[in-house]
């Protein structure tokens, strides 16, 4: 079994798993329980100021969007920041970082945009002997109404000068957390190293509507005939949210950045994607509040398996190891061809290959009497529809085409050397090799 | 002390009352609405859909069970129904197993097919409990149909006559229309007075009368009915039965097994309907597997079904021998009756095991009977019919007879499988083309 231990900016866990801030970490009886159910760490559900604790919603605060078998793929939320009082809170992180002294915790936090606030929070969080500070800059309702959470993300200037208040006012590791909810991320994330954060995470909820009541025509969850835009999370973000994540990893100004990978993570092959595109831990929230704390123990295993698998010692030998891979468009190589294969005994013959390539695609696949479908490679573009609508694994492929073969789509004879957009003879703009 | 499973005879009251419930419930119960959208979630939305080519009426599969998954089981149902009108019974009654389901891509995939039958079911009762029909007729053309024969055929036909706008008569020998759904298909799949529902719903489009007790031969003659109407429609089933040709063929005990299925089907109170200790029922097609499991169910001790050829060669598909064997019938093959033992009433039965050439080896055996049903085959009854072939009135295109202005379609015709569903189709498509035969 591979050691799985993580280091994250100097915060130390049993493994890269944590919880995100959200309902699984807002109270003492769940981070005791997910701690011993194996999560190397949790960020607290994120607090507010002392006073009295803002209020949620009575009614459904949850939206979803479920694929076959009730699936839950999406969920939606309307919930805001803790609503417990502050020191209710603090009370029980002391004991429990006591208690776990090998887990990370991190505390949440979000306060008004004033120096003040935010000192006083740090001042008082700092005596949980909590492990590090995460900047609650994404919450996309409820608190950015306030000009809290994503009203702070969105502003780079923001983001900057709060997380400067909290290095100056700490010498806790600050995690600066990130908003989807914006153009370019990279923006939010250069303020955020530029303001000394430690770390960023990402991705925090992005703006929903998940659904509309066609009876009562309101967005769900409806609260007596109304709905409020939420955020959205699980699953369906991911690769919203790996992106977001790669983004940051391969922007050369923000190299060395670390990144904690947030959104849609649900098994352990998630998480080393995430950790591949430069995260250096995870954290989950919607796995576990669909499935309970049980999951970590298949992250973990899964996770295990395959660095022993790969021969990978630690973690860190995963992490970023697929940055140098994400390139644009324009240095993709086009002398690269491949079509699609179908395999005949592994076909079953539903035609959902057929119909996508005839009515949407290149009309690249041909449909015997006898439901035999072929591909016709002088029309098929090796666009990958069919491989993805085709309900059975690895039945249609994309295969190479061998240096030196004829295309017969374009006729042009195959070659291995390299050659992309930038100076293709159609475009416009090439460097013209002289 | 009242009668048990082991008292010898033909006797009634075999078991006790909820007994007879339980074995004539409902053989699939109604998939409720999770089940439905976990089934219907199986389906790939095949393109040009296997399933489709492989259903009679060739329904629309794939949309129906896509209307079904979106919460449309209303539009689902009238996807069904606008090509199968009786979509309800063939939903319990098909054979999917040789038909939709068989053809079926996730049965290539996995050997399991799409609960097409029961996806359909779902669809056409939602509808049908809203008591919604939803056909309209056309504006009335003046034209008047008879239909001789209330099955499926006949009432297919009727339906979609009615609906161009023609005025129907349907007349029918027996005492209600229906015919096989009514007097034929096992209990345990139309319950609940299912097939006499489906017929009161289909009458709601208008324009059809049905006459019963109208026997063509005795109370009808064809000529009468080509005179008084514009076009004829024969949907008369196979009324006569296959004899033994063994001597002794009238001792008591001695019955068709379709007489037998129809008075069950229509006693009000199964413990008052007699049956054997020692049921033998000779046959190897679905009337002789409906009967020995319903003689089984009414509480007989030992039922043996007895087939003169293989298991390979039994028109009763896999999953009808199969749940015979569930409810345990035992099934031989490869043995031919021989002769009928006992005085007066049947005590015995005896055969000789024949090869698959049905050659006979010489080697008998004798099965204790006091009660035996016949099932091997039924057929064409009627004088002053069209042409036949073989043994069914001839048919071109869709039903053409060998008399102009008269149709044919179901059992009664040549060609196509005896199955309720091809039935349907069959009289469907006939009246297709009477419609544009009278419009032209
Ligand atoms: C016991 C049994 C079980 C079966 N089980 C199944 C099953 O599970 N699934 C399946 O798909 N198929 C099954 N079948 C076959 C199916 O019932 C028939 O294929 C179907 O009913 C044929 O329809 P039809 O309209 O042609 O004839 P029928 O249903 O036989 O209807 C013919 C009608 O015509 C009437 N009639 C006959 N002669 C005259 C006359 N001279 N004058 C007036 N009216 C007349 C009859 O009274 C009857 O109402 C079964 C058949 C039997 C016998
Ligand atoms: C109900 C709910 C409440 C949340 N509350 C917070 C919060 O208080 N602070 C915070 O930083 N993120 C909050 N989040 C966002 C999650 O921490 C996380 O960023 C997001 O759900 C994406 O991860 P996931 O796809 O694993 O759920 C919340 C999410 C949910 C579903
Ligand atoms: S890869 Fe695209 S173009 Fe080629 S056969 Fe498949 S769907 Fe058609």
């Amino acid at each position: 079994m591979a050691n799985l231990e993580s280091n994250f900016i100097g915060i130390k866990s049993p493994n890269p798993f944590w919880l995100a801030s959200a309902p699984p970490t807002d109270k003492e009886y769940n981070v005791r329980r997910a701690f011993d159910a194996g999560w190397g760490g949790v960020v607290w559900k994120t607090l507010g100021e002392d006073g009295p604790p803002v209020v949620n919603v009575n009614g459904p605060r949850y939206g979803a969007i479920w694929g076959a078998d009730r699936r839950l793929l999406g969920l939606n939320n309307i919930e805001l920041i803790t609503d417990r009082p502050l020191q209710t809170n603090l009370d029980e992180m002391t004991r429990v970082k006591r208690d776990y002294p090998d887990h990370a915790l991190i505390a949440s936090l979000m306060v008004p945009v004033d120096e003040d606030s935010w000192k006083d929070i740090l001042s008082r969080v700092i005596d949980t002997g909590c492990d590090g500070v995460e900047l609650n800059f994404g919450c996309p309702h409820g608190m950015s109404e306030r000009g809290m959470g994503s009203a702070v993300g969105q502003v780079p200037d923001y983001v900057q000068m709060v997380t400067e208040w909290c290095k100056k006012h700490s010498n806790l590791p600050v995690i600066v957390k990130l908003t989807p909810n914006i153009a370019d991320i990279r923006k939010p994330a250069q303020a955020a190293k530029d303001g000394g954060a430690d770390a960023v995470s990402l991705i925090n909820t992005i703006n929903s509507i998940t659904s509309v009541d066609l009876d009562l025509f309101a967005p769900q969850p409806t609260i007596d005939g109304l709905g409020a835009h939420g955020g959205y999370c699980g699953p369906a973000v991911k690769p919203i949210a790996l992106n977001m994540v790669a983004e940051i990893a391969r922007t050369p100004e923000l190299a060395g950045l670390p990144i904690s990978g947030i959104g849609g993570v649900t098994t352990w092959r998630d998480a080393a994607e995430f950790m591949a595109l430069g995260a250096g831990n995870v954290q989950v929230c919607t796995a576990a509040m669909t499935y309970g704390f049980k999951i970590v123990e298949e992250m973990i295993s899964g996770l295990s398996q395959y660095m022993d698998e790969k021969g990978f010692t630690t973690v860190d030998e995963l992490v970023g190891r697929a940055v140098p891979n994400v390139v644009n468009w324009q240095d993709l190589n086009l002398n690269y061809v491949t079509k699609a294969r179908i395999d005949q005994d592994a076909c079953i013959k539903c035609g959902r290959c057929f119909a996508a390539c005839e009515d949407t695609s290149h009309q690249a696949i041909s449909m015997s009497e006898d439901r035999v479908f072929d591909v016709i490679d002088a029309e098929c573009v090796a666009c990958n529809l069919c491989v993805n609508v085709c309900p059975v694994e690895d039945c249609i492929t994309m295969e190479r085409l061998p240096e030196g073969d004829v295309d017969p789509r374009t006729g042009k004879t195959v070659s291995d050397d390299y050659a992309n957009w930038t100076t293709h003879p159609n475009n416009p703009m090439k460097c013209a090799a002289e | 002390m009242s009668d048990t499973t082991l008292t010898p005879g033909i006797k009634a009251g075999r078991l006790d009352a909820a007994a007879y419930d339980e074995n004539f419930g409902d053989l699939h119960p109604r998939l409720d609405d999770h089940e439905v959208l976990v089934a219907a979630d199986r389906c790939y939305f095949c393109h040009d859909a296997p399933c489709i080519t492989a259903c009679p009426t060739e329904i629309d599969i794939p949309l129906f069970i896509r209307q079904i998954a979106t919460g449309t089981a209303e539009a689902a149902a009238e996807t069904i129904l606008d090509q199968n009108i009786l979509g309800g019974m063939c939903a319990r009654v098909c054979p999917t197993e040789t038909l939709c389901e068989q053809a079926c891509v996730r049965e290539a995939a996995e050997g399991k097919p799409v609960l097409i039958g029961q996806l359909q079911r779902y669809a056409t009762d939602t509808l049908m409990e809203q008591g919604k029909h939803p056909f309209a007729r056309a504006v009335r053309t003046g034209k008047q149909v008879a239909v001789v024969g209330a099955g499926p055929a006949g009432l297919a036909c009727a339906h979609r006559l009615a609906m161009h706008g023609h005025d129907v008569t349907i007349y029918d020998a027996r005492q209600k229309p229906g015919g096989l759904n009514e007097y034929g298909i096992a209990a345990y799949k139309s319950v609940d007075g299912f097939a006499e529902r489906e017929v009161d719903w289909l009458l709601q489009i208008g324009g059809i009368t049905i006459e019963t007790g109208k026997s063509l031969g005795s109370d009808l003659t064809l000529d009468q009915l080509k005179a008084s109407h514009d076009a004829v429609f024969l949907g008369l089933g196979l009324g006569g039965v296959n004899a033994l040709g063994l001597e002794a063929e009238d001792k008591d005990g001695i019955e068709n097994a379709v007489d037998f299925i129809a008075d069950l089907r229509q006693a009000r109170d199964l413990a008052k309907l007699p049956v054997g200790r020692d049921v033998v029922v000779i046959g190897g097609g679905m009337t002789a597997v409906d009967a020995a499991v319903q003689a089984k169910l009414l509480g007989a001790l030992n039922v043996s079904l007895v087939y003169r050829r293989g298991r390979d060669r039994m028109n009763a598909s896999v999953f009808e021998q199969d749940l015979a064997a569930s409810k345990g019938v035992r099934i031989i093959t490869n043995a031919q009756p021989v002769a009928i033992h006992g005085n007066g009433a049947v005590r015995e039965i005896e055969f000789e095991y024949t090869d698959d050439s049905l050659t006979p080896t010489g080697q008998t055996f004798r099965l204790a009977a006091d009660q035996v049903f016949k099932a091997i085959g039924q057929t064409l009854q009627g004088d002053g019919l069209p042409k036949l072939e073989g043994r069914k009135i001839a048919v071109t295109g869709a039903g053409r007879t060998s008399v102009a202005g008269i149709w044919a379609g179901g059992d009664c015709a040549a060609g196509g499988d005896d199955l309720t569903v091809t039935a349907v189709a069959e009289g469907r498509d006939a009246a297709e083309d009477i419609h544009s035969s009278l419009m032209g």
